[in-house]
């Protein structure tokens, strides 16, 4: 009765790659990442927590077994679960690989679909013979309640038991509006906020609605990430400004946190306390504004998380961050391993410390 | 290519939503009059019981409340109800985990009580809170970074201190909710998180009548009472600075 499930998300063995910014790579156990933050690091996780984004059920019209994943909210209606951009599958399960998947039949605007206790409509296509606009019918608490009751969190191939909604919540999960896992988060648990908060490292959050990560389908992976609403509170945005008056490093836990901050940051590296929606891509090209260190997955080349450690580390230094974390068998999923990057020195960091400095003067 | 964001609106100057309050129990005796009584005051309000048709006409009688059907003594129930307590509230400043079971019913000497039956008074009293307040622990916590407090009532007994005979399914799992409360409320202080274990008092409710069926309902609390006492010590655990507080009674 009493026996929870297996840890999941903390596997207690779990590692920590550490790159600072002068390219020194140590590796240590993730349990141990808050000993790397410095007294005064602002560390800011999103706490959304994941949706349970998986459907199951049949295309009205041809009567075909069908399954949805949620993927993503139009933009200005975070949370509210009356329409929400969906991937549409054939038959089969998260046993197959998604690139082995039948597709669905042919979608057009109007089509009904029958989800369980749910009831949708499929209001206009977006771009792609998938991905729809889904409009849910009913008032909103009965829509939750049959995402409650009838979804399931997205499954992943490597994991071979079916994740209930426990194991996609990170400690810190809040509102419900993440299609998959903001998957860094599960480096936290309430002790290491404990331990932050001894040596004087400020603890904060926003919300970022983080979207499917993966679709199986080469010109829809192309599309991603989908734009990403977020929430940043003004609890958050003092605190930033803050860490940013007394030269303290804004630690991110997941590239959704780094996304969200980047969209959000004015050009001086101050965020406004806003929603928004975070578009476009990070990658090699990007200037950093506000996110001096990021805490993620160790995640594989060609993905577009890993694109975005090229806005942290030149060419050279991925490469050799990627041939060590293959070297020492690094996991890189979901419920994989860790890496802690520093931003190199590079002209925006420049440009702040040459503001302080005229701060100073 | 660089990220770039459209500004919808400033946090700053949204409006602040209402006090959201999450109560279990909340189809009968003082579950209900908690809804009723944070109602008045102008919460937001999702209530959980196991009842569809009693969940549905409280939720139609009382407007701005949020009815969700579950269990909180299965483990499957409770992230499935922390996902629509802040999916339809969109967070949560007020937890009240007032379900409770006697366990055995008759009450009966603890060498006469079943071991199933001591566990489902542990499973509604002690894990369903337990389990609950972790799954809306972020929710919790990111109301009390963001100023507007945040409040976790456990609703406890006198059975929980006094060896009462007969009572011991119940008051052992009252006793066990208690103590983790205390912890819970040291634990939780760096958090701006507080957690609170209070005794109602003798209440003429449905559970008292099944506990002792021949007391005297003139001579026991009425539920409203007890509810409108509990709401102003939760008001007053809220920091000032909430900026939607609860309105005085």
């Amino acid at each position: 009765m009493i026996a929870e499930s297996r840890p999941v998300q903390r596997p207690p063995e779990a590692r920590l790659l550490a790159i600072d910014a002068a390219g020194r790579m140590r590796q240590l156990r993730r349990a141990d990442f808050v000993t790397m933050l410095r007294s005064g690091d602002l560390v800011i996780a999103n706490d959304a927590a994941t949706l349970p984004a998986s459907l199951h059920g049949t295309h009205v019209g041809t009567n075909t077994a069908i399954e949805v994943r949620l993927a993503g909210w139009p933009s200005s209606t975070l949370g509210d679960p009356r329409r929400i951009h969906t991937i549409v599958f054939g038959a089969g399960d998260y046993r197959q690989r998604t690139e082995d998947r039948l597709p669905p039949p042919v979608l057009h605007p109007g089509d009904r679909l029958a989800l369980g206790p749910l009831s949708a409509r499929i209001e206009t296509l977006l771009g792609h013979p998938r991905l729809v606009a889904l409009g849910f019918e009913g008032p909103r608490d009965a829509i939750w309640a049959g995402l409650a009751s009838h979804g399931k969190p997205i499954q992943y191939t490597h994991v071979p038991t079916p994740l209930a909604l426990w194991d996609v919540w990170t400690p810190i999960a809040g509102p419900p509006v993440a299609f998959e896992a903001p998957s860094a988060g599960f480096a936290l648990d309430w002790q290491s906020i404990v331990a932050m908060r001894a040596r004087d490292i400020v603890f904060a959050a926003l919300t970022h609605a983080a979207g499917i990560s993966s679709t199986g389908d080469p010109e829809l992976d192309n599309l991603l990430p989908f734009d990403e609403p977020y929430s940043i509170p003004a609890a958050t945005a003092v605190a930033i400004r803050a860490a940013r008056d007394r030269g303290s490093r804004i630690v991110a836990i997941g590239t959704t946190v780094v996304r969200a901050l980047e969209a959000a940051g004015a050009p001086d590296g101050i965020v406004r306390a806003e929603n928004g929606v975070a578009t476009g891509r990070i990658s090699a090209g990007t200037r950093l504004r506000v996110v001096d260190a990021l805490l993620t997955g160790a995640h594989e080349p060609g993905t577009s998380h890993h694109a975005l450690l090229g806005a942290f580390l030149d060419e050279a230094m991925l490469r050799r961050a990627d041939a060590e974390l293959a070297e020492n068998q690094y996991r890189t999923h979901e419920f994989g391993d860790s890496v802690l990057i520093e931003r190199g020195i590079g002209s925006s960091q420049l440009a702040h410390a040459l503001c302080r400095a005229e701060k100073i003067a | 290519m660089g990220e770039s964001s459209n500004r919808q609106q400033e946090g700053l100057s949204s409006p602040e939503p209402a006090l959201r309050v999450a109560i279990t129990g909340g189809t009968a005796g003082l579950g209900l009059a908690l809804v009723r009584e944070f109602h008045r005051r102008g919460a937001a309000i999702a209530f959980v019981a196991r009842g569809r048709d009693r969940v549905e006409r409280v939720a139609r009688e009382i407007p701005r409340t949020h009815g969700i059907i579950g269990d909180l003594a299965r483990k499957e129930d409770i992230h499935p109800i922390a996902l629509q307590i802040t999916g339809n509230l969109g967070g949560l400043d007020v937890l009240v985990n007032n379900a409770s079971s006697l366990g055995r019913v008759p009450l009966a000497l603890l060498a006469d009580t079943e071991c199933e039956q001591l566990e489902r008074a542990l499973a509604t009293n002690l894990m369903g809170p337990f389990r609950l307040t972790r799954a809306l622990l972020g929710a919790l916590s990111a109301s009390a970074r963001q100023g507007r407090g945040a409040v976790i009532l456990n609703i406890t007994s006198d059975a929980a201190i006094n060896p009462y005979p007969q009572w011991g399914a119940y008051g052992a799992s009252k006793a066990a909710l208690l103590h983790l409360s205390r912890i819970w409320d040291a634990e939780l202080a760096g958090e701006g998180v507080r957690v609170l274990a209070l005794d109602p008092g003798d209440m003429d409710t449905a559970l008292h009548a099944i506990a002792l069926p021949d007391s005297d309902p003139a001579s026991l609390k009425r539920p409203e009472t007890a509810a409108r006492e509990l709401a102003d010590v939760i008001a007053a655990a809220l920091p000032n600075s909430n900026p939607c507080g609860v309105r005085p009674a």
